[in-house]
């Protein structure tokens, strides 16, 4: 499957033309081919290879439609009577089917095609440099690489094509039990010099984690959140906030923002940045995202994300969102507080690296708990003087992106999403590190 | 099907040390009616098979979408250049471990077949118990949902080994929110995330009530939108089942894991401030703890006859009487630590290598009534169905949330309160444990969501529970 747009387009025609009169089918291909690399106590833990295929073939017909997902081969000739024969299915078992009312279907005729190629490091050469950097530490990790495709076809007359290729290596060199510098190094050429320099970076960091840690007691601290702390607290208004499904039925998590006029800091500006962002610019029914979505403009909560469905339900324009109405390539604009003055200005409190297993502890106050993760310092005086152990925050993000934010850096780092449940993920978050003036430690 | 596939890749099995192929097909059906609108049908038909290579110490898996047998093939190529690759700088001589050779056929009860009912007769079903849900303007959402799976998988070792198995799962949700003045309140009948979830057939919707549920849980929404925040300070829980589920999940299950405990999860799910040296000895909870890793259950969601590695599934003490006996772990996790534990290694479908997971993960019903549990806190809060869960990567420092409350004074259930929250550090939770339900309070649920491992898997878990008492536990409620 090392190029898979001929038999994209090849079955894709196969399946557009499987329309009979008063029909249309929607279809949309997802398939990848992967290389995993576990890695624990420098050594390999596991080594897989996955190369999948699946096409989600939607049949329409009036106001009814039919829906199924089939992994297949990969391979035209083996691939078209079976996807005939789903086809044939789904129309006997439209007979059976309710009328949908909020059924809408991208009808303007419309074709992208986007290509990311990258220089992808063989699985061989992964291993070596990994486990020579990895000499004389404990370093745990993952390694996910290789080409990702998302195709879109209807018999109406939209196509849409969208290749990348990537890999990313997320590791942690460990001091002892949860004391570890996470790491992560991604994009689509391999550069040993690279690898080599984070590795470096992350060794001078693990020597900080051996000096003895503190146990702060519950209570107000000040706090710099770095992005991939911050990364955790945007995951989370993504999980449920932004949506207008779950505006309209009053499950978001910002819904005190679209009933009671709540409001953030007027630094935070949220976007969906598809231009800026990894994701493909189309979802999966065909229907083509804006560049920019602003989601939070100065504080204020603007446009909702709008699937097709809710679009048809609510009576409103669709943005292209997916059917969970989540952002894809969510952007947090950026300050005015250079990185390398965040600690002063921190002054005396935590420098929280990561933060871990987010949760709402009261959705309609938009109240979240966690715990921080990594290398998390105290820091006196902007100067870093011990490695804390793990903590639970509990508070609302009407604080800590409200009345408590202080700053947002100048710098930002663009997060790539590492999940592989089921596929690759190729969501990314864009975000600055935040200056809390407080953040309440409650375990 | 099944024939031709264990034919190809006999015949292409290479001269290795061990040489497996497991098939996984899963078809499933969702249905689901909304604001009394039926939504499309998603079906889906997830297909695939994985090979497993280990060769001269080395350990290589290859998954693949192509049956054919140019696809077997190639993923017994690719595994078999990773087993070549990772020999020698592996955690372990993975020819050391005795991998099993299983044999034999496994099948969940078969019940009542999903497919006896039409497409059109189970929207029907569905739309008359959310229609039910409709009972007041400050209902803003309700939803009911049918979920059904049949996963059918084989085993094949290269040399002989064949276990072939089919299971058939259900999964009934219902749901409804209220809302006012800036507030919503969800109360769902099986648990916001699925929490009702089994293997079988159309019973399965008896057991689970969805008669006369839409009501019941419109009600029960508006009742929270009217009730108290739970108060904060320091006392009794009397977590029901479907708390209890997630109570056992967080804080035995993930940090029982053996893989975590050596380390593996730690660049993502984390570590366990369980160590080797406690297996044996450590007292974990109070001796009224009985825990059982028990994949044998029929109507449990995740049981099975084998794991993933071919090890045969049976019902083990993880705790007894509070005390730490054994790890979740299967073969390969039990080589590395030199230490016994249970058949559960298992991947989430053909495209993932397994991993160390739970499967029926229960508490042990005791002897105490409901009553007797309830007449035995002074103050205390009743909670039900979880809504929130976070806990720290060493599964240790956890704060839980129910959708449901109710306080208990002197002995007596009293008025329902919202939002009801609760924390603590596992290592000592359970030693407060001081009362535990008998059978009937007990309820055997799940979750089809539990994930883990890298690249990402999410797995289907059972959890059975009585309803249990923990003794000066630290409560607080909602609000900012």
């Amino acid at each position: 499957m090392s190029d898979m747009r001929p038999y994209f387009e090849e079955v894709a025609s196969h399946l557009d033309r499987l329309a009979r009169p008063g029909e249309a089918i929607l279809s949309a291909l997802s398939a990848e081919e992967s290389d995993f690399i576990r890695f624990n106590r420098s050594a390999v833990r596991q080594a897989t290879a996955v190369r999948q295929a699946a096409w989600t073939v939607s049949l329409i017909r009036g106001q009814k439609r039919l829906e199924a997902r089939l992994s297949v081969a990969g391979d035209a000739a083996a691939d078209r009577p079976v996807l005939a024969a789903l086809v044939s299915e789904l129309r006997a078992g439209l007979a059976d089917v309710p009328d949908d009312p909020f059924l809408l279907v991208e009808t303007a005729p419309a074709a992208s095609a986007a290509h990311r190629a990258g220089r992808l490091p063989d699985p061989a050469q992964v291993i070596d440099e990994v486990l020579a950097a990895a000499r004389g530490v404990d370093l745990v990790g993952f390694h996910a690489s290789g080409p990702v495709w998302k195709g879109f076809s209807s018999s109406v007359g939209v196509r849409h094509w969208h290749a990348v290729e990537s890999f990313g290596f997320g590791w942690c060199l460990y001091h002892d039990r949860d004391k570890a510098v996470k790491s992560t190094y991604a994009g689509a050429e391999w550069s040993s010099a690279a690898f080599e320099a984070r590795m470096r970076f992350a060794r001078e960091q693990l020597a900080r984690l051996g000096e003895k840690p503190l146990e702060l007691a519950p209570g107000p601290y000040r706090a710099f959140l770095a992005p991939a702390a911050m990364n955790e607290l945007l995951g989370m208004l993504s999980w449920a906030g932004f949506g207008l499904k779950s505006r309209n039925t009053k499950q978001s998590a910002l819904i005190r923002m679209a009933d009671q006029d709540a409001r953030l800091s007027p630094m935070v500006t949220i976007r969906e940045n598809t231009r800026e962002g990894i994701a493909s610019g189309f979802q999966s029914e065909g229907f083509v995202r804006p560049a920019q979505v602003a989601l939070i403009d100065a504080g204020r909560l603007a446009a909702p994300l709008v699937s097709p469905r809710s679009a048809r339900e609510y009576g409103v324009q669709t943005n292209g969102a997916n059917a969970a109405e989540t952002p894809e390539s969510l952007d947090l604009a950026p300050g005015t507080l250079a990185d390398s003055a965040a600690l002063e200005a921190l002054g005396t409190g935590i420098y929280v690296g990561n933060l871990w297993y987010l949760n709402f502890s009261d959705r309609s106050a938009c109240r979240l708990t966690g715990m921080t993760r990594f290398a998390s310092f105290w820091v006196e005086d902007g100067r870093i003087r011990a490695p804390l152990n793990v903590m639970r925050f509990d508070d609302t993000a009407y604080r800590m992106l409200g009345a408590s934010l202080e700053a947002l850096t100048r710098e930002r780092d663009l997060v790539p999403d590492t999940d592989t449940y089921g596929e690759r993920s190729t969501m990314s978050v864009r975000t600055p590190g935040a200056l809390l003036g407080e953040l309440t430690l409650t375990l | 099907m099944l024939d031709t596939l264990q034919r190809e890749f006999k015949s292409l099995a290479p001269a290795v040390d061990f040489c497996a192929l497991r098939f996984v097909e899963e078809s499933s059906e969702y249905l689901a009616v909304r604001q009394d609108v039926p939504e499309p049908p998603k079906l889906a038909v997830n297909r695939g098979a994985m090979v497993t290579v280990i060769d001269r110490g080395g350990l290589g898996y290859a998954a693949t979408s192509d049956l054919s047998r140019a696809g077997l093939e190639r993923a017994i190529a690719k595994a078999r250049r990773y087993a070549a690759l990772t020999a020698g700088r592996g955690v372990l001589d993975y020819g050391s471990v005795a991998m099993p050779r299983p044999r034999g056929q496994y099948r969940s009860p078969t019940g009542r077949d999903p497919a006896s009912l039409s497409r059109r007769d189970k929207y029907e079903l569905l739309a008359a118990e959310a229609k039910n849900c409709r009972i007041d303007p400050r209902i803003v959402d309700w939803e009911a949902n049918l979920w059904t799976t049949t996963s059918k998988q084989a085993y094949f070792t290269a040399d002989g080994a064949e276990a072939v198995q089919e299971f058939h799962f259900v999964v009934p949700n219902l749901s409804a929110t209220a809302y006012a003045e800036g507030e919503s309140q969800t109360r769902t009948h099986g648990g916001r995330y699925n929490g009702f979830c089994r293997q079988g057939g159309l019973e399965i919707l008896e057991a689970f009530g969805l008669d006369g549920a839409g009501r019941q849980v419109a009600e029960a929404a508006l009742e929270l939108l009217a009730a108290p925040n739970c108060p904060s300070g320091r006392m009794d829980v009397l977590l029901m089942p479907d708390q209890m589920m997630l109570q056992i999940h967080e804080s035995i299950g993930h940090p029982l894991e053996l893989d975590r405990i050596l380390g593996d999860e730690r660049n993502f799910a984390g570590t366990s401030f369980v160590t080797l040296d406690m297996f044996g000895t450590y007292r974990y909870g109070s001796e009224l703890l009985d825990v059982t890793h028990d994949p044998t259950r029929p109507e449990q969601y995740a049981s099975y006859g084998w794991d993933d590695d071919g090890l045969a599934a049976e019902k083990r003490y993880l705790i007894r009487g509070g005390i730490l006996e054994r790890p979740l772990g299967g073969a390969i996790s039990q080589k590395r630590a030199g230490i016994e534990g249970v058949a559960n290694t298992r991947a989430c479908s053909w495209n993932r290598a397994p991993i160390d997971r739970m499967a029926n993960l229960n508490v042990e019903p005791g002897s105490s009534p409901l009553e007797e549990l309830v007449a035995s806190v002074d103050h205390g809060v009743m909670m039900r169905t979880n809504v929130s869960w976070s806990i720290d990567d060493s599964r240790n420092k956890f704060q839980f949330g129910c959708e449901w409350g109710r306080m208990i004074r002197n002995g007596r259930l009293a008025e329902v309160v919202k939002n009801p929250n609760y924390r603590g550090v596992s290592a000592t939770f359970w030693r407060s444990l001081a009362g535990v339900g008998d059978a009937s309070t007990f309820e055997v649920m799940g979750t089809p969501y539990c994930g883990k491992g890298e690249p990402n898997q999410v797995i289907r878990v059972g959890h059975a529970s009585p309803a249990c008492r923990f003794r000066d536990v630290d409560v607080f409620g909602g609000a900012a």
